[in-house]
């Protein structure tokens, strides 16, 4: 009864908005079908239609993929605040966090699956029992069992509050709270597993580092929160549901920190790499500085570096930090900046030159980039319609029906989540 | 002889009640979703639009049977006979040749080890074109498993080296230096693979079931020697090339999406002949034999020359040296 009021509700959440809600919401539906044509194309003709090759196996996908599994993991910057540690200003942007972790892994097992086309059918050779997971010595079996653990945990426990509220209950905190913890865990694990698969290679030296963890961890706790904060200051400024100023300004020194942790062990990385080149560093040079005439990642990198770190210096000026419309652009930089730096400047590299010394530089192919594109398209859709479910339930605008007296009250708030027009919304001050 | 071919599954299967347990569960769902794609094919065959041949039925049976079928080292000896006909009948259906698949296992007291001659070799890269024959590799791709490196006199570089090289040989001032898999005692390509479809067998070889391979690209990650090759599109071999005499574990015809690498010609050396880049080779630079027997050559150049191998700080152990005269 209450289950089937909240599924409609949600739908109803989902359906109805405004004319700019479905103009994005119909792009997203655009892209996506483009991403899904060039999808096809892969499909049918093999991966050869892409820019990858025997020299440079992995590209767009994997690199795509190493930079979401942070930002899924960085939830828990929020997560452990708001449920372990109690606190309560994070009370209301968790459930946005975890949205955003849920869509950040349906974007890197999507990915995963365009990496290899065979996968989606060739799927259940993973499963134990009828197939062979080689756990434990496979760290890819390790983040394929992370990452779906991660998904399912990241599904369950907000939806058990929503749908608590949505039923007019309190969610009781012994039912939830030992799944947050071990999501604690969690977290910080599928991006240490994720690390993990690059630097247990001896053959690759450039991704053979102790730091490689921490680094993953840094840019990820980077990265994530940085998004957040985007996305909590467009929720902010769109709808009544209040976040307040004090979540947003905690996230932002989390978030400065972790961009200076980040720009730490850059340094320390290129110490290492350039203070006593051996014959293993040759890979950063092609990354940093190029070799010979190859040196299509020259530009990226210093470019990502750039970004992160002014956007690293703006946010430790306090005014600026603390001006809202300069932290977004603050924080839009360093989760380009990390982009460029986890994708374009990790993965790639890493295959260029070879480990027997030969170079084949990489270039995405139209069908790379489209189905990319397609990917984060999905993964914005999939946290619009999160959110667009969440917020009315947290409003308290949509409850079910079949609460003892909550007949007469209005089930489900209609058409749009704004409640009053804009000239008369409370002036907030800062 | 059949006895012969079919051995038992190398170690590691002694529980075989568990497997067998797993296996019907996945039998059972195989027969099912089995059953379910038979009943469209049937439905499709009455209708009078489907143009499908009764060839084009039996392929597609073929191919699903390919798609359920278990990991090669689970299977029992009868369930390898009938992959075996079912691989030999594909050939048939797909390109109209007969080939003979073998499944000889690994021989008892071998354990295969490869000395390559960097003072011989020459730089004429017939090891390569027989490679490519002998192997069925993919033309339209131009895959090739052994690379051989052109440097300048002096010390190993393979950084200043190249191996497109695209002029007379040999050139003055300069030597060869081969690279292939090198079966390694302890490869980082196997633990890496999510889903077991690589291992080393007894005798050192290390071999991809192509089956079960779902083309993560993990192990070409993990290889130190750059000796993997994936299959990017579907490979094309003309079926006037086609070897006809293949190993399950080795040159049979392979798909897109499924990484494939040298296996020291697993087809032949398996029966006592020697891979086909060693037979091709015109200087003998290359030198294969069974590192058991004290009596083989390879284990007189073991004890006789200066020899090195590839990256020794990796602690792979390749079974693969270089020497020269």
């Amino acid at each position: 009864m209450h289950f089937r009021a909240f599924l409609l509700s949600a739908l109803r959440s989902v359906t109805s908005g405004e004319r700019r809600y479905h103009l994005w919401m119909g792009s997203l539906t655009a892209i996506m079908l483009i991403g899904a044509y060039g999808y096809s194309v892969q499909v049918s003709h093999g991966l050869g239609v892409t820019g990858m090759s025997d020299h440079v196996s992995w590209g767009l996908y994997i690199s795509n993929f190493a930079f979401l599994v942070g930002v899924a993991a960085a939830a828990v910057i929020l997560v452990q605040p708001a449920y372990v540690l109690k606190d309560v200003d994070f009370g209301r942007a968790v459930l946005i966090a975890e949205g955003v972790a849920v869509s950040a892994l349906v974007m890197c097992l999507a990915f995963v699956m365009a990496n290899s086309p065979g996968t989606p059918t060739k799927w259940w050779r993973l499963t134990p029992v009828i197939g062979l997971l080689n756990w434990p010595s496979s760290m890819l079996a390790w983040d394929v069992i992370m990452l779906n653990g991660y998904l399912v945990l990241n599904i369950v426990i907000p939806f058990y509050i929503l749908y608590s509220h949505f039923t007019g209950r309190e969610p009781e905190r012994k039912k939830y709270v030992p799944f947050i913890y071990v999501s604690v865990v969690w977290a910080v694990s599928i991006h240490l597993v994720t690390a993990f698969l690059f630097a247990g290679l001896p053959a690759r030296p450039f991704w053979n580092s102790a730091l490689l963890g921490p680094r993953f961890l840094a840019s990820a706790f980077t990265a994530g929160p940085a998004f957040m904060i985007l996305l909590l200051g467009f929720i902010r400024s769109q709808t009544t549901y209040d976040i307040s100023e004090k979540a947003i300004a905690k996230l932002a020194t989390a978030t400065t920190v972790a961009a200076q942790v980040n720009i730490v062990m850059l340094i320390s990385e290129l110490f290492f790499k350039f203070y006593s080149p051996t014959k293993h560093n040759i890979n950063a040079r092609y990354l940093f500085l190029g070799v010979d005439e190859h040196h299509a990642l020259v530009p990226w990198i210093w470019t990502g570096i750039a970004l992160n770190t002014v956007a690293t210096i703006g946010l430790m000026i306090h005014p600026l930090r603390r001006n809202l419309r300069w932290l977004m652009v603050a924080c839009a930089m360093l989760f380009v900046g990390i982009w460029i730096e986890k994708g374009v400047g990790l993965v790639i590299p890493g295959f260029i030159p070879t480990p027997l010394g030969e170079i084949v530089e990489y270039t995405p192919t139209w069908v790379e980039v489209t189905v990319t594109a397609g990917i984060w398209a999905l993964g914005l859709f999939v946290l619009t319609v999160l959110v667009r479910v969440a917020l009315p339930i947290e409003l308290g605008q949509s409850r079910s029906p079949y609460i003892a007296g909550a007949l007469d009250a209005p089930v489900v708030r209609p058409r749009t989540t704004r409640t009053y027009p804009k000239d008369v919304r409370p002036v907030r001050t800062r | 002889m059949s006895a012969d071919l079919f051995q038992s599954p190398p170690n590691g299967d002694d529980d075989g009640t568990v497997l067998q347990k797993r296996v019907d569960r996945r039998r059972a769902l195989g027969i099912l979703i089995g059953g379910m794609a038979a009943g469209t094919q049937a439905v499709s065959a009455c209708s009078p639009l489907s143009a499908a041949t009764d060839e084009e039925r039996e392929l597609k049976h073929l191919e699903w049977q390919e798609f359920i079928q278990k990991h090669y080292r689970r299977m029992t000896e009868a369930e390898r006979a009938e992959t075996v006909v079912r691989i030999e009948r594909l050939a048939k259906l797909r390109l109209g040749v007969n080939v003979t698949i073998d499944t000889t296992g690994a021989q008892p007291g071998v354990l295969f080890g490869y000395a390559f001659n960097i003072s011989k070799c020459r730089g004429y890269r017939s090891c390569i074109e027989a490679c490519i024959n002998e192997n069925n590799l993919d033309r339209a791709a131009d895959t090739q498993y052994i690379r051989i490196f052109e440097m300048k006199d002096g010390p190993v570089d393979l950084d200043a080296a190249t191996a497109t090289y695209e002029h007379e040989v040999p050139a003055a001032g300069h030597f060869y230096f081969g690279t292939q898999c090198f079966q390694c005692a302890n490869p980082p390509c196997v633990p890496v693979c999510p889903v077991g479809a690589t291992w080393q067998e007894p005798d050192g070889i290390v071999v991809i079931d192509y089956n079960w391979c779902v083309g993560c690209r993990m192990c070409m990650s993990a290889c130190p020697y750059w000796a993997r090759r994936f299959n990017w599109s579907v490979p094309e071999v003309p079926a006037e090339v086609v070897n006809p005499n293949q190993h399950y574990l080795g040159n049979r015809a392979r798909r897109k999406g499924v990484v494939e690498k040298c296996t020291f010609c697993i087809h032949r050396t398996r029966h006592g002949r020697l891979p086909a880049c060693a037979e091709a080779c015109p200087t003998g630079a290359r030198v294969f034999g069974n590192l058991l027997d004290p009596n083989s050559e390879i284990r007189w150049i073991l004890a006789n020359k200066r020899i090195f191998r590839l990256k020794e700080d990796l602690e792979t152990e390749p079974r693969f040296w270089y020497f020269s005269d």
